[in-house]
């Protein structure tokens, strides 16, 4: 499970998280949901570990691990994964090649056999057919040329192949039709169950229709305010984030 | 002519070739001789470059100049370790002489330049330019080459041109190259420069490459000599109508390495492919310079230049494109750009185009810059060690350059090169 308690990070010098504490157990998705600049992303990037993204308080421990005091490498091989909101371009890099790599630096830290290519085809063509994804995807530089919609079933066959135990997934609905999301919503489904959890962040109720969270939260001013189950998003998509703000306030 | 105190820069060149002028190949063939002495009276009258000459300002001479050399040993019997064969046929020359015992090159018009010198010599500096001081230095002491013929229609394959210096002495090797093409003829070139770490020889090869009506030479030149060695290579190359010169340059080692192409396309509907590489590490510096002189309508170059540069190091591109009046109808594409993995680093680039015909396509770019923290934060989210998530950065870098060339086995020995290159700096970078 992901326990973060009172954390508190800033970018530039100017304070973004104020206090999130916020714990999603093992086998459970929990949403987060919040206005502009609430600080969702930073949130998932500070877990992740990015540089520029400075924590200056509080704590994150995933299974007992401490997350903060580790390298993004060492993050990904304790079982955090994080699906981008803005997938980079990689030109010269063939997704295979990216994937198995990524794939076997994390089955080394785990102690587990590398891959090679064969096996690495057998296991990304099974999921990529989950995913629609056409197989020429495999061939290409990884996310070059790709739609909005491709470079995130991108990032799900990334998640799926790395098989993390909390999954990050910040806006991953942004820029979706409604075929690509419903696919995006299956392959997260399809991981639902002991081992894995899933932190959901976004703006909209939508995505929340085809992945049912267990727990919705709602950050605004890098607090968490208010926590409910999956008809709090509901209230938020009927209602706006204003009124149920001022409540919680 | 008189060396009794030479002057200037060039003085101890000017010294090994008054010592070994009468045994130096050609010296009883007055044009040969001509042409050494006239490299001679010019480099005493005006030296090698300084950075005060245009050509020269990013790349100084002057630690090479400050060197102390000594000539090449010629036993011909010293054992020397090659590398595994790359093509059916092999040119090796060892310290700058022909090695007859380790070449293979059945089936080839081909021969060691020293024993063909009589019948080659009006051809020599009739492609490259006497007046370019590399060509210049090599005039004056050149001592063998690979002379090569591709009879018209015919396909030579591939053949390796592999030039090793033993590193015994810091040698100075001046070998020079004439290949020729016929009408239709076709060869890929695999040149592969090679010297034991420590090594402090200065290798300056010289080309003159000839390429008839619709013949198409590759030549893919693999520079990996030892880190404190020299390297001053000029191409001059003339293409004919509906020829191609495919050409790529990876500059991989020296302390200071220049690999200069002067490239002429002559006729309509030829083409260059100037391509490059260079990876420098601290302490090094790397320059491609380049000069394509479009002179006939119809004809297509095309550039592509990548620098990786690491530590305090230097990396130079000097990319000059004339097109003539006469040349409409020109396609031409460069582009440079830099990787600095070091904030010591430094790159110095010089597009430079001459346009005077009014009907041409012609772009160039260039960029410098360091890798892309978001890359590398992408990369380090899936698992990915810093370590490793730099070397997939920087090969991908290099590889729209690499990926050009499509000789297989050619592709393979850069792709090496830059493996080697980075596990002997990466860590470092």
């Amino acid at each position: 499970m992901l326990r973060i308690e009172n954390l508190t990070a800033e970018v530039d010098g100017k304070p973004i998280l104020k206090g999130v504490t916020l714990e999603v157990p093992d086998g459970e998705v929990h949403a987060i949901m919040g206005p502009n600049g609430a600080g969702k992303s930073t949130l998932s990037y500070a877990l992740s570990g990015r540089e520029g993204y400075e924590i200056t308080g509080g704590t994150a421990v995933l299974n007992g691990v401490d997350l903060l005091e580790m390298e993004p490498e060492e993050r990904a091989a304790a079982g955090l994964f994080l699906a981008f909101q803005y997938p980079v371009e990689l030109p010269g890099v063939g997704n295979a090649n990216f994937l198995r790599t990524a794939l076997n630096a994390i089955r080394r830290t785990r102690g587990e056999a590398e891959v090679d290519a064969m096996q690495f085809l057998k296991l990304a063509r099974a999921r990529m057919k989950e995913l629609s994804m056409p197989e020429d995807m495999l061939k290409r530089g990884v996310n070059v040329g790709f739609s909005g919609g491709e470079k995130k079933r991108n990032e799900i066959l990334q998640m799926a192949l790395l098989q993390p135990r909390i999954a990050i997934l910040d806006e991953t609905d942004s820029g979706l039709d409604i075929d690509a999301l419903k696919i995006v919503a299956d392959g997260v489904n399809a991981m639902r169950g002991p081992g894995f959890s899933a932190l959901v962040i976004t703006h909209y109720q939508r995505l929340l229709n085809h992945i049912v969270p267990d727990r919705v939260h709602v950050l605004a001013d890098g607090r968490i305010l208010t926590s409910g189950g999956p008809e709090l998003a509901h209230r938020l998509e009927a209602e706006g984030y204003a009124g149920v703000l001022e409540e919680a306030a | 002519m008189n060396i009794v105190s030479p002057p200037g820069n060039a003085a101890a060149f000017l010294h090994r070739y008054a010592g070994l002028s009468e045994r130096l190949p050609g010296a009883n063939n007055p044009a040969v001789r001509a042409l050494r002495d006239a490299a001679a009276d010019t480099l005493m009258a005006g030296g090698l470059p300084s950075r005060r000459v245009e050509a020269w300002r990013y790349t100084d001479l002057s630690p090479m100049l400050r060197a102390e050399f000594r000539e090449a040993l010629t036993a011909v019997d010293e054992a020397v370790a090659l590398p595994a064969m790359r093509a059916e046929r092999r040119a090796v020359f060892v310290d700058g002489r022909f090695r007859a015992d380790l070449s293979q090159l059945d089936g080839l018009v081909a021969g060691a330049l020293a024993e063909v010198i009589e019948t080659v010599a009006g051809r020599l500096n009739s492609v490259a330019s006497a007046s370019q001081p590399m060509v210049m230095l090599n005039t004056l002491l050149f001592e063998d080459g690979l002379v090569l013929e591709v009879p018209e229609g015919a396909d030579a394959g591939r053949l390796e041109l592999l030039s090793i210096a033993s590193g015994e002495t810091a040698a100075t090797l001046h070998p020079r190259h004439l290949i020729r093409l016929g009408r239709g003829a076709r060869l890929v070139l695999l040149e592969t420069a090679l010297s034991p770490a420590g090594a402090h020889h200065l290798h300056n090869p010289v080309f003159e490459i000839e390429v008839a009506e619709d013949a198409k030479i590759t030549h893919v030149r693999v520079q990996r000599e030892a880190e404190t060695a020299w390297h001053l290579a000029h191409l001059g190359v003339r293409v004919a109508e509906g020829g191609t010169y495919d050409g790529f340059v990876l500059n991989a080692g020296g302390r200071i390495s220049r690999s200069e192409t002067h490239l002429a396309l002559l006729g309509p509907n030829a083409t260059a492919h100037l391509n490059g590489a260079q990876l420098v590490a601290d302490g090094q510096l790397a320059d491609t310079t380049t000069s394509l002189d479009h002179a006939s309508p119809n004809c297509a170059s095309r550039q592509t230049v990548k620098t990786v540069l690491a530590g305090r190091s230097r990396g130079v591109f000097q990319g000059k494109i004339l097109v003539r009046r006469e040349a409409q109808k020109t396609d031409g594409y460069q582009m440079n750009q830099a990787l600095l993995l070091s904030e010591e680093a430094e790159i110095d680039s010089k597009p430079q185009l001459e346009i005077y015909a009014d009907d041409v396509k012609c772009s160039h770019g260039a960029t410098a810059g360091a890798l892309d923290p978001d890359v590398l934060f992408y990369l380090r989210s899936r698992g990915i060690p810093a370590i490793e998530a730099r070397a997939i950065m920087v090969r991908a870098f290099l590889q729209e350059a690499v990926e050009i060339v499509e000789d297989e086995p050619a592709r393979e020995a850069l792709e090496e090169a830059v493996a080697a290159w980075w596990a002997q700096h990466g860590e470092a970078a």
